[in-house]
């Protein structure tokens, strides 16, 4: 390979070694340290509003963790909130790729509008969404539904997790869509002129020539994605605060309530030994499929 | 009309009415934060007398200049301190690579993959207990080592694009490799460079887990800003409308004139 190159420009592999030392360490550093806490406090006995209370706790933590109910159920609502955003996120991104790929008046402004909401915060679109979109009294969808006569819907009382979900691929469709519109712009159009020549259609076209085009993308898409979804806060911060109960509480919110609203440390550290865990599950499959789609 | 001309205005009809759907939000927001309360909660219309009263009574509630100054800081900070960490980085493992290059790159975005959450009470202990709590400098450090795998990937892919024989023929004339980076290699990657960096400024400004529970007040960025709007003030749509579109303003029109050069970047090459 590239290895005698790179032998030549170095005294003993040192050269390498010190111009990637700095971020190496740095990021070796910034996660071996709080982790080793992490695990160490998830050992103890260490809640800030019982100061007396201290100690080698052992397993103690996670004993309660995992009987603790709410444990199960954000697990569950992570994992529920990030395969819905990402189907609706990668399919929807699939189609509108190829959609704004035709040429039609205006198209360049109309791409621009159509990516915008993956530039606004996370916090300003959830307040946005919760307030003037799905008010069950003055928003638009409650305007939209009165127009046709029918009943609005209280969105984060009745469907709390639904509404988490629209918010959050609502920020991430245009994501998909700026990643694979991109992608789609360099199929072969004689690949494609010649499928039509022979007879295809537009679905046998998408299915059989498209779609395997954009595999590529389609998995950087759902890495970065998965990344993000993984950890989702602010929009549940600032609508739900996880509730109604624990309706919209994902992992992530869970270890926030234990550590900052409930002062217990010890738990929310076993929470985010669990949450560190089940991201390490989900990395080990995302890395094999990059390492994979990365290599030519 | 032929067939082929209705087809393409079907499509372009198609296509607007989903760009308006999904942009409605942000242009409902921006509408909304010109009307009065009143206004605001009444029945959606199109018509009245655009006011910037709102936008007045926000700036008196908060100072908007302060969270948007910490914004600009943190961010730019963040994102200048990553490239010059990351650049010797990705610099050897484009051009010196060995047998762990890969392994290491791997390694790097397998941080990223570590949830903040799973990490935020020693964070936040040792963020006390240093006196980083609620300062800009804490701020920039994690956000710094938040996007430093991607940054150091981005760049990655950016060096490794880079036509081998230019650097070759430096080497030849006797350039150092001081010379190589600041003469061949900065000119030649800028664009690459340029787009690592405003993806990292857009990740920070809009970052939301960090500075929600590590800033109170005196460090506190936009995202701050605006969370601050989010219960009791709940139902003045008008005010919290017209605080988001300038907490947005910024970094929308920054991604509207770069998102062109971000994407590849974005996809660490893999998608041409």
């Amino acid at each position: 390979m590239n290895k005698p190159r790179a032998a030549g420009r170095t005294v003993g592999g040192l050269r390498p070694l010190a111009l990637q030392a700095p971020a190496v360490t740095l990021l070796f550093l910034w996660m071996i340290v709080p982790l080793a806490m992490t695990v160490w406090f998830s050992l103890q006995r260490y809640n800030l509003l019982m100061p007396t209370m201290t100690g080698f706790a052992g397993l103690e933590n996670y004993e309660y963790l995992f009987t603790d109910p709410a444990l199960w159920k954000s697990m569950l609502n992570t994992l529920l909130l990030v395969g819905w955003v990402l189907v609706i996120t990668v399919v929807g991104g699939t189609l509108l790729a190829v959609l704004f790929q035709q040429e039609f008046f205006g198209r360049g402004i109309a791409r621009v509008l159509v990516i915008s909401p993956f530039f606004v915060m996370p916090t300003v679109s959830a307040l946005v969404w919760k307030n003037l979109m799905m008010h069950p009294a003055n928003g638009i969808f409650a305007w939209i539904a009165e127009l046709f006569g029918a009943q609005p819907v209280d969105w984060f009382s009745s469907l709390p997790l639904t509404s988490i979900v629209m918010i959050v691929a609502w920020q991430w469709l245009p994501f998909a869509l700026l990643i694979l519109l991109t992608a789609i712009q360099s199929l072969d159009e004689d690949q494609v002129e010649a499928a039509r020549m022979d007879g295809a259609g537009p679905i046998s076209i998408f299915f059989f020539i498209t779609l395997p085009h954009l595999r590529r993308a389609i998995s950087v898409v759902i890495m970065i994605e998965m990344i993000f979804l993984l950890t989702v806060f602010a929009e549940i911060f600032v609508t739900t605060s996880g509730g109604p109960g624990l309706a919209t509480t994902n992992l992530a919110y869970l270890i926030y309530i234990r550590a900052l609203l409930d002062f217990d440390v010890g738990m929310a550290s076993a929470g985010g030994v669990v949450a560190i865990i089940l991201a390490n599950i989900v990395a080990i499959f995302l890395v094999r499929l990059v390492a994979k789609n990365l290599e030519d | 009309m032929n067939p082929s001309t209705l087809k393409r205005f079907a499509i372009g009809l198609l296509a607007w009415v989903i760009a308006f759907i999904i942009f409605f939000p942000i242009f409902w927001m921006v509408l909304t934060g010109f009307k009065t309360e009143v206004e605001a909660v009444s029945d959606p219309s199109l018509i009245f007398t655009p006011t910037l009263d709102s936008y007045a009574e926000v700036q008196q509630r908060a100072d908007y200049f302060k969270f948007a100054w910490n914004s600009v800081i943190v961010s730019f900070g963040s994102t200048l301190l990553a490239l010059i960490i990351a650049i010797p980085s990705a610099y050897s493992m484009a051009f010196l690579p060995t047998k762990r290059t890969k392994g290491t790159l791997l390694w790097m975005l397998s941080t990223k993959m570590l949830p903040p959450v799973g990490v935020l009470v020693p964070i936040y202990l040792l963020f006390r207990d240093t006196g980083l709590l609620d300062t800009c400098t804490g701020l920039v450090i994690v956000y710094t080592l938040m996007n430093l795998p991607i940054v150091v990937w981005m760049l990655y892919t950016f060096f490794k694009d880079l036509p081998k024989d230019i650097l070759e023929a430096g080497r030849m004339d006797g350039a150092s490799t001081l010379q190589e980076v600041l003469y061949l290699l900065m000119p030649l990657t800028l664009p690459g460079i340029a787009s690592t960096g405003l993806l990292s400024v857009i990740l920070s400004w809009n970052e939301a887990f960090w500075s929600l529970n590590l800033t109170t007040s005196q460090a506190a960025p936009l995202t701050a800003y605006i969370a601050s709007f989010s219960s009791p003030e709940g139902l003045f749509w008008a005010k919290l409308s017209a605080a988001s579109t300038m907490a947005i303003a910024p970094i929308l029109v920054f991604g509207w004139l770069t998102q062109k050069q971000m994407v590849r970047g974005l996809t660490f090459g893999a998608v041409k």
